[in-house]
């Protein structure tokens, strides 16, 4: 999934391959990863897709079914990943992923700590963002979540930047070894202050923490171990809105004095040859407006940086 | 390259600051933000006095300064705050507290403070420290005690914030020098906020070993933020219509590395877009006879006039002068971010595409941009656009939906 292979990276002239993984898209709200094998078939509303027919196609290529359905094969990105990924807990999504992958500060080189793993699906931005030289090492205390998520991360490519652990960080805090070593911090834990002075000693001075909590009495309680050890604390809740665009096309034929008439709403059908213009329509204006179904409270982000002591 | 993991990151992103290095101050608690390069010249003007910058050499990010009186008068000094064990001290107070303050005594006649301007500058010559004349201050206040707690704790911060400031030294990365210019200079940034440069970053999957092309008009921020993440691997290439290059300062106040300068690099669109090819041979040729009359020709404007390097019909006439300026540049200096694109890298740009393309520019026409530009990305590559106006960037989404038939567009926030 991350051009650190060479021959992995996209270009003109890669193909899918057997045994690729492509991102089966159906619409924008629809997906779903595939490993391509030469012998497979994917069915669907539009019908059945023949694996063998995208073996050797660019990818972003339309490919169509036995009764003239498409779809399109995407490659694989986080971003992508994340929306198609098997949910075993509930994960995060790309505002907060995005938000925190920069307010921590991760670059390429890091070392960074994650607990819990859960399904990987920050865990997977969190590999993009320290590639080539850096590592993750993501710990969840549930064994077979843990195995899952090794094998997640086999799929996707990321397995030699993230190493999981079985480990309940909760009680026992980090390993150890990672005394010092640090660079950042997340924890996404139901008591994330019982783990706060595991992560205080696992930081570089001048470290970054984030801890990611949905209510807002974890937030509070976090914040009152924080203090001692951390500075720069702060809470954040990152909320994505969608807008819905589209062409309208005002009616100023008839009307009382000034009365604008109906609107007409008209999806703009894109065509090479330009536009029909009705007579009696003036020029379209576009609207943008909020959608109205908005993806809610996910969680509070709270991050911290670890006092320079010395 | 045989560096321990631990190590690679620490070469990457220093942590400790250097004689010549860029930091951002952050004065009482973000209430002053100011960047600055570290020498033994650089001062800092704090209440009417200059203070120098001296003493924030070789201290690490993160470290906390405050005014100390010395002899040769005051300057600043770095100070590490105790771990707050009184806490817990604080909250008993508080809550015994149950008789209710109110300001029903309080009388605005500014005759409260018994100390005056003259006692305090004398208290200053006779060396009392910051949080000393802040102590005397609230002693010879005669409604302090008559204040609630709260009140009382922001009269406190009030006082330290004019007699005892405290300067905190940043390390300017993307978030940190994103925030200070959004709070300070929203406009030279197009109001880019961090959350949202944050979901560029996502949504263009950058990453290490990409080939990421940016059209950059907030200053630079987006460039920076880009090869940030790319860490000395792949491109980042700024492109631009016409001739000049768009401002890219705010790349230098990230500290990069060479290898991370070296990946940042500019070339017009035009170049880009071009469909004729130029053998490697005659690449070669054209880069050796640029070195030779370089080195023996130490005027700038007579190399301007010799053979140019792209194989373009239109004369670009700002680049030339810029790589014949950077192999100059090669015998000691530092390389210098922002270097025009080399051919190889163009041709190599043209045989594969791009991996993803970001898009800052609140004064262009997208549209029009978008047509020139799309074609040069690879197949399935991620693409983000910003714009601070919804209706600007509504109308140029409309005219591109029928575009989009090969690549998944994301709409930023």
């Amino acid at each position: 999934m991350l051009p650190i292979d060479p021959t992995k990276k996209i270009s003109f002239s890669r193909i899918v391959c057997d045994g690729d993984l492509v991102i089966v898209y159906e619409r924008h709200d629809n997906m779903k990863a595939v490993k391509v094998c030469q012998d497979s078939v994917l069915q669907n509303r539009f019908g059945v897709f023949k694996h063998s027919d995208w073996i050797g196609k660019p990818f972003g290529s339309k490919v169509f079914s036995n009764k003239g359905g498409f779809i399109y094969l995407l490659a694989p990105t986080p971003e992508l990943w994340t929306l198609v990924l098997s949910h075993r807990t509930q994960i995060l999504y790309i505002a907060d992923i995005s938000f925190v992958v920069m307010y921590l500060e991760i670059v390429p080189g890091c070392l960074v700590l994650e607990s819990g793993t859960g399904s990987g699906s920050l865990t997977t931005s969190l590999a993009r963002a320290v590639a080539p030289t850096g590592h993750v090492y993501t710990f969840d205390f549930h064994e077979q979540r843990a195995a899952s998520a090794r094998e997640d991360f086999e799929k996707t490519e990321v397995c030699n930047l993230v190493t999981v652990g079985v480990r309940d960080i909760q009680g026992e805090g980090f390993p150890e070894e990672f005394s010092g070593l640090a660079d950042s911090v997340f924890l996404d834990l139901p008591q994330p202050w019982l783990a706060i002075p595991s992560a205080a000693k696992m930081l570089k001075p001048d470290g970054a923490l984030c801890s990611f909590s949905p209510c807002i009495e974890q937030v509070q309680r976090t914040c009152d171990t924080l203090i001692s050890k951390f500075t720069d604390i702060r809470t954040f809740e990152v909320l994505l809105r969608t807008y819905e665009v589209q062409e309208v096309r005002m009616n100023c034929s008839q009307g009382d004095g000034g009365n604008l008439g109906s609107l007409i709403r008209k999806r703009r059908r894109h065509s090479g040859k330009g536009n029909n213009v009705q007579d009696n329509l003036s020029s379209p204006t576009v609207m943008a407006r909020p959608c109205s179904e908005a993806k809610g409270h996910t969680g509070y982000l709270t991050f911290a940086r670890l006092k320079c002591l010395s | 390259m045989s560096q321990n993991k631990s190590q690679a990151g620490t070469i990457q992103n220093p942590r400790v600051t250097w004689e010549g290095c860029s930091v951002l101050l952050d004065i009482n608690d973000g209430d002053r933000l100011v960047f600055a390069r570290l020498s033994a010249a650089a001062t800092l003007k704090i209440g009417n006095k200059n203070f120098s910058l001296q003493p924030l050499i070789g201290c690490p990010f993160g470290s906390s300064f405050q005014i100390e009186n010395g002899d040769k008068g005051p300057f600043l000094s770095r100070f590490v705050a105790s771990m707050e064990g009184n806490n817990a001290q604080e909250k008993e107070d508080f809550e015994s507290q149950e008789i209710s303050k109110d300001n029903r005594a309080l009388v605005d006649n500014n005759k409260a403070q018994s100390l005056t301007g003259e006692d305090i500058d004398a208290m200053r010559r006779q060396g009392a420290t910051g949080d000393e004349i802040v102590d005397a201050l609230i002693a010879n206040s005669a409604t302090f005690e008559k204040k609630t707690l709260f009140s009382q704790e922001k009269y406190r911060l009030k006082k330290q914030k004019k007699y005892a400031p405290k300067v905190l030294l940043r390390r300017p990365v993307a978030r940190s020098i994103c925030e200070a210019y959004f709070k300070k200079y929203p406009a030279r940034i197009g109001f880019l906020r961090v959350d949202t440069l944050s979901l560029l970053l996502s949504m263009a999957n950058v990453s290490a070993n990409s080939d990421v092309l940016v059209v950059d008009m907030v200053g630079g921020l987006l460039t920076g933020a880009v090869a940030e993440r790319l860490g000395g691997t792949g491109y980042v290439c700024g492109t631009y219509l016409g001739v000049t290059p768009y401002p890219m300062d705010i790349v230098r106040i990230f500290n990069f590395s060479d290898e991370v300068c070296n990946r940042i690099v500019r070339s017009a669109l035009t170049e880009l877009s071009l469909t004729q090819t130029v053998t490697l041979e005659q690449i070669h040729q054209q880069e050796n006879e640029l070195n030779m009359e370089c080195l023996s020709n130490p005027q700038m404007s007579s190399s301007v006039s010799m053979e140019e390097i792209s194989p373009s019909e239109k004369e670009i006439t700002v680049p030339v002068p810029e790589n014949a300026i950077s192999l100059v540049n090669k015998m000691g200096k530092s390389t210098k971010a922002g270097n025009k694109a080399s051919q190889q890298a163009i041709e190599l740009w043209k045989e594969n595409g791009f991996s993803s393309l970001i898009i800052a520019a609140p004064e262009l026409d997208i549209w029009s941009l978008l047509q020139d530009i799309l074609p040069l990305l690879s197949n399935s590559a991620p693409f983000a656009i910003y714009h601070q106006y919804l209706q600007k960037y509504a109308k140029d989404l409309i005219s591109c939906h029928g575009m989009l038939h090969r690549l998944p567009c994301l709409t930023p926030a």
